[in-house]
């Protein structure tokens, strides 16, 4: 693996479907973390998932670009797109492809997958390619993954 | 939408199967498999999921592959084009 810088320049965060409400305010938490550290992020997911973020932070204090999920895929695939970190959101079978696509297609690069829901165990156990995993049960609850992430990130003394 | 919901397609294998399950039953189940990794473009799209992607050819000239969506999962779906048949044996590998 190439040499990967403490604080990413470039972060990629690919949300997935937005059932679970807890991905919502973890994704703000781990996108206005990293932007308050100097790291463009761009977020990644359906329009649902992205229209949830707009309307919910409509002066971009946590977000700032996003892209529907087929386009960012496509300009990684078509090497237009890259980043120094990649953190995928994942609850069901289908985010876990999009991970490994990711792990894929960015096999230099860091990443991180966030796997909650219900019952994260199984689906934490599918991943057989290489990645730093967090894993929690967290549906409506945030607080006990967000402890978990900032211990990946180093955050753990951050008071956000 | 994606083109592929616009095109004329068999769902295989219903909502919820997994993707490691529609890899498995293209394997049992067709003569002619193939194998792809994820970005792999099929109908104009980029093709998600776990490597190695199985792709299915029946009849010479229909292609099964694994679609996946965030919110429904993959879905095992059979798409007929011979041209695209085609163009999987000439781009795709025979081995996992």
């Amino acid at each position: 693996m190439t040499d990967i810088p403490a604080i990413p320049k470039k972060a990629l965060i690919v949300l997935g479907c937005p059932e679970a409400p807890a991905q919502q305010a973890l994704a703000f938490h781990v996108a206005y973390n990293l932007k308050t550290r100097g790291t463009d992020v761009l977020i990644a997911g359906n329009p649902s998932v992205l229209n949830l973020l707009k309307v919910s932070d409509p002066e971009k204090h946590y977000i700032a670009d996003t892209m529907v999920l087929e386009k960012c895929i496509a300009e990684v695939v078509e090497r237009k797109r890259d980043c120094d970190l990649c953190v995928v959101f994942a609850h069901n079978d289908a985010a876990i492809a999009y991970a490994a696509t990711m792990r894929h297609l960015l096999p230099e690069r860091r990443l991180v997958v966030i796997i909650f829901g219900k019952d994260p165990g199984p689906l934490a156990d599918e991943i057989n390619f290489p990645c730093e995993k967090v894993v929690d049960k967290a549906v409506h609850n945030p607080v006990p993954l967000k402890a978990k992430i900032n211990e990946v990130f180093g955050w753990a003394v951050s008071r956000t | 939408m994606g083109c592929i919901e616009n095109l004329k397609y068999e769902m295989i294998l219903p909502l919820g199967a997994s993707f490691k399950e529609c890899r498995e039953y293209v394997e049992k189940n067709f003569k002619e498999f193939w194998y792809v990794d994820p970005g792999y473009k099929l109908f104009d799209e980029y093709i998600i999921g776990l490597p190695p992607i199985a792709l299915g050819i029946e009849d010479g000239r229909k292609i099964i592959f694994p679609y996946t969506k965030p919110c429904h999962g993959t879905y095992l779906l059979r798409i007929e084009d011979q041209n695209e048949a085609e163009r999987v044996r000439k781009t795709a590998r025979k081995k996992k």
